[in-house]
């Protein structure tokens, strides 16, 4: 039983063997992205609801394609704020949701846990789409597809994850996903951006995590290397002094990126600022990934809807 | 699941045997093998497809084109078959539109993975005609679907199980009339 | 009107007593103390095999009256309280309007009057309206019935108006409450910070926000020679501060929390918005701190800061979520099953910080069962194991973290001035 979960909640309580499941469905998936027809009847007539709290347009299309590519009916609801400001509670939120009778439903919310509580409440399946700076598990596993893509293999790789660790739900979710499959995760960050014990999080694996004190000792030597998206309004919280210092300390640019592996590839979950964490150089490059996420992040969401939809219900 | 032999119907020369018609009627049908595209149905029609259009190439000299369906995503039954069933990869290598297609598989039986592999076809392009060879035909259809091409029919029950068993995935080459116990 | 309750193990730490004996009640006050004793024509109340104590003093609690009487009503806490074995209850003065004049002291008092079962003591707030900058009516609260005076929930962090309110609160003889916690330092956080908050994505509160605030507490009170409580002690490091201070003799006492002694952030993990309250959850080496320092005597009393919330504002997202869990009728279980039945703290200890260690912390009546006190006592069974449903509590609220916990100890009845007032069903 490769796969029978109910809900896709995070990366941190996923087997090796349900995570090669999805990566290798992804794979059949992909095949059907490239065909001139690209939908297949898989699940028509089911009601996916793609419930984001906090604006997004990259991961909502691209949740909507792989539904629609599925023969899935997609509904798109946004809201701002949290519950409390909408004076309406969790618990209605979920009975409202519940009463359309939708089969899955990906929410991304402000506030940490949330999928986990809706989880419980209502009996579609729930899919993280991201959660405060918890967990962004579809991210992760595209992050994964795309690397198993360029290098056959995660085992042994050295990963660097680079920039804003603290609000980062994608550093999260791939500092399980990555030392699940075996790689050897190194973070930095600013120290105000890098929270206490990162390296603590993860569960016991072939892989490592290492939070390093310097961005050029996670790139010496990496073989992939994901920058994160770096927030303007972190400067008036005190976290670093501008954008422009932050680029010239914290950036990856060309020179930089010559300590990693002469085949390291880069990545960034987008969007991209140029020029801050990244420069343009290096988004531009053949060793820029970015855009074989956006596609692959189609492919991996088709195999989680269809894997949660065919799930055993007793 | 244990199951009970009840009978042998080929062995591996039977086998070959029926392939080697197969491939005959097809060819003899068709008039050559312009346009010619075997597609397997996964996962058993796949190496029978190739068998054929050896075979085909030894009677006429030129080898089909042959590609696979994966039918599981249109499947009609996902709902019911859980968990996850395993999804792999439809490989078709030429543009379908215009192609004479033979559909390989091992057994028909209900008619429905027929049916998922015609949609699926469909999705592709617009053949000129699809055409359906098995290796076994033992009855009780579920739709109005019939093969062009047959290696034997056979008379069953509801109950017994048809296994086709083939070296590329089994131990052995052979095809039996299993029971559940 | 005479009460015997007989037979069963008496432990009074106010006096080092510690047997088997009978103890007679008249006039709802004690009237004596003896190990054998005829019983002809009086009330017997048969507490053979139960342990005998002076009656429970929580002095933490907001009983959320006046103002959020759908959480909480005097009466339905002061009901909470004594089937949680407590006969005295502080009430924390962030209720709405904040009790800081005599006015709302007084509605609180008359409002346990009438509710007739434990006795609630309000404690004023420092500050008028709890803002932090004028200071209360100290005076006239405490002569309307105050014990105490805390900004709970809303810590002064101006030092100064700090400094000013123990000066103040020494003229009146009141204990300065505090709620330890640098609001600059924990602006955000919705738990503790460490290994489980990284991992959860949720905003930490480091533990140098209390620690702070202990260090200064403690600085403070040297200075003003004010007497000075820290509320819900909840780190390794605040509990060494005061182990420290009480050593050099300074006027500084603790309370804990049965909830930081059970639990752990790692609770957390749940996404379970009952493991949030303020002081968070701390970490293993902070709980192992906390039992250690009940041990020593360092903590001088287990207060539940019982902090009853509607079910559907709990039911929200974990950051929005209010802080607070309720503790009244779970703190006996969960404070024998931590301390007694595991850690192997003796019994007596722990009565000590439910009756003479919260007295005399705020000068407080009861707490001991000399003869001539008021009856207010306490039977409970210390072995009996029973899991806590909260559907069954007599608080309004149902916000508990140990919600399906076994525990062990049970209250079996309690007496307020020689009454039952409660007797397990």
């Amino acid at each position: 039983m490769a796969f029978n979960r109910k809900d896709l909640l995070g990366t941190r309580e996923l087997t090796v063997e349900e995570i090669k499941t999805i990566l290798d469905t992804a794979e059949s998936f992909k095949e059907v992205s490239t065909r001139s027809i690209k939908k297949v009847p898989t699940l028509r007539g089911k009601t996916i609801i793609n419930f984001f709290f906090e604006p997004s347009t990259r991961t909502r299309t691209s949740f909507e394609i792989a539904a629609k590519r599925l023969s899935a009916d997609a509904v798109n609801i946004s809201a701002s704020g949290s519950s409390v400001t909408k004076g309406e509670s969790l618990i209605d939120t979920a009975r409202n949701l519940q009463a359309m009778a939708p089969d899955a439903i990906v929410i991304r919310h402000r506030s940490p846990g949330v999928p986990h509580q809706l989880a419980k409440m209502v009996e579609a399946s729930i899919i993280n789409g991201g959660d405060g700076a918890h967990e962004h598990p579809t991210q992760a596993l595209l992050d994964a597809f795309t690397i198993r893509e360029r290098k056959g293999e995660l085992a042994g790789l050295q990963v660097a994850i680079i920039g804003d660790i603290m609000h980062s739900r994608v550093a999260r979710s791939n500092a399980h996903l990555l030392t699940k499959l075996g790689a050897h995760v190194r973070v930095a960050g600013p120290r105000t951006l890098v929270p206490p014990q990162f390296d603590k999080i993860v569960g016991e694996s072939e892989g490592s995590i290492t939070v390093c004190n310097r961005i050029e000792e996670a790139l010496e030597g990496s073989d992939v290397v994901m920058m994160l998206r770096i927030q303007r309004e972190r400067m008036s919280d005190a976290f670093f002094p501008s954008l422009k210092e932050y680029s010239i300390h914290y950036g990856l640019t060309l020179e930089r990126l010559a300590l990693a592996s002469p085949e390291c590839i880069v990545m960034h979950p987008g969007p991209v600022n140029r020029g801050v964490e990244i420069s343009s150089e290096v988004v531009d490059s053949a060793r820029s990934l970015v855009l074989d996420q956006v596609t692959n992040g189609v492919a991996v969401r088709m195999a989680i809807l269809f894997l949660l939809a065919g799930r055993e219900i007793d | 699941m244990d199951f009970k032999l009840k009978s042998q119907i080929m062995d591996a020369a039977g086998i070959k045997r029926a392939l080697s018609r197969l491939a005959s009627q097809i060819v003899e049908n068709n008039v050559g093998t312009a346009d010619l595209l075997l597609l397997g149905v996964r996962r058993r029609g796949v190496p029978l497809a190739e068998r054929i259009a050896d075979r085909i190439a030894e009677l006429e000299g030129h080898r089909p084109p042959t590609g696979q369906l994966d039918i599981t995503l249109y499947r009609d039954d996902l709902s019911t078959v859980g968990p996850s069933p395993v999804v792999n990869r439809t490989d078709i290598p030429v543009d379908v539109t215009d192609c004479i297609i033979v559909l390989v598989d091992d057994v028909l039986y209900t008619g429905r993975t027929v049916r998922a592999a015609l949609d699926e076809l469909i999705d592709f392009g617009r053949p000129r005609r699809v055409e359906l060879a098995v290796l076994i035909d033992r009855g009780h259809r579920e739709l109005p679907i019939q093969a062009d091409y047959v290696g034997k029919v056979l008379q069953t029950t509801d109950d017994e199980i048809v296994k086709v068993m083939l070296e590329d995935y089994d131990e052995e080459e052979k095809v039996v009339v299993v029971e559940r116990e | 009107m005479k009460l015997l309750i007989k037979g069963g193990r008496v432990i009074d730490p106010s006096r080092g007593v510690d047997e088997i004996a009978d103890l007679f009640v008249e006039d709802g006050r004690i009237s004596a103390l003896e190990s054998e004793s005829p019983d002809e024509g009086i009330d017997i109340f048969d507490a053979s095999g139960f342990v005998v104590a002076p009656g429970f003093i929580d002095m933490h609690v907001h009983l959320r009256e006046p103002g959020e009487e759908y959480k909480e009503t005097i009466a339905s806490g002061a009901a909470a309280a004594v089937a949680g074995g407590f006969t005295a209850v502080c009430s924390m003065p962030n209720t709405s309007p904040v009790n800081d004049n005599a006015s709302v002291t007084r509605y609180i008092i008359e409002k346990a009057r009438a509710a007739g079962l434990a006795r609630v003591y309000p404690v004023g707030a420092i500050t008028r309206g709890s803002e932090g900058k004028e200071l209360a009516e100290m005076g006239e609260m405490k002569e309307a019935g105050a014990v105490a005076v805390s900004d709970d929930g809303r810590p002064v962090m101006d030092s100064q108006v700090m400094r000013h309110a123990m000066e103040y609160a020494c003229d009146h003889n009141l204990v300065v409450v505090d709620h330890c916690q640098d609001l600059h330092l924990s602006a955000g956080g919705v738990m503790n910070e460490g290994r489980c908050s990284t991992e959860l994505g949720l905003k930490g509160i480091v533990s140098a926000a209390e620690e702070n605030h202990v260090a200064r507490d403690i600085l403070l009170a040297e200075l003003t020679g004010a007497r000075v409580h820290i509320a819900h002690i909840s780190t390794a490091g605040s509990v060494e501060m005061v182990r420290a201070a009480k050593r050099r003799g300074l006027p500084v006492t603790c309370e804990v929390t049965p909830h930081h002694l059970a639990l752990t952030d790692e609770a957390v993990i749940s996404f379970d918005t009952n493991t949030k309250m303020n002081p968070p959850l701390r970490s293993e080496a902070d709980r192992k701190a906390l039992i250690e320092a009940a041990r020593d005597g360092t903590i001088d009393a287990i207060a539940t800061d019982h902090a009853p919330h509607h079910f559907d504002e709990k039911m929200n997202e974990y950051d929005c979520a209010p802080f607070g869990v309720i503790g009244l009728e779970t703190a006996l279980g969960i404070a024998l099953k931590v301390l007694y039945h595991e850690a192997g703290i003796e019994l007596s200890r722990i009565i000590e910080m439910l009756t003479c260690g919260p007295a005399r912390a705020f000068s407080l009546p009861g707490g001991s069962l000399e003869i001539g006190a008021a009856a207010d006592v306490t039977v409970f069974d210390a072995a009996r194991e029973w899991t806590v449903e909260p559907e069954r509590f007599k608080s309004r609220s149902r916000n508990t973290p140990f919600a399906g916990w076994l525990v062990r100890g049970a209250v079996v009845t309690t007496f307020v001035d020689g009454r039952q007032v409660f007797r397990a069903g």
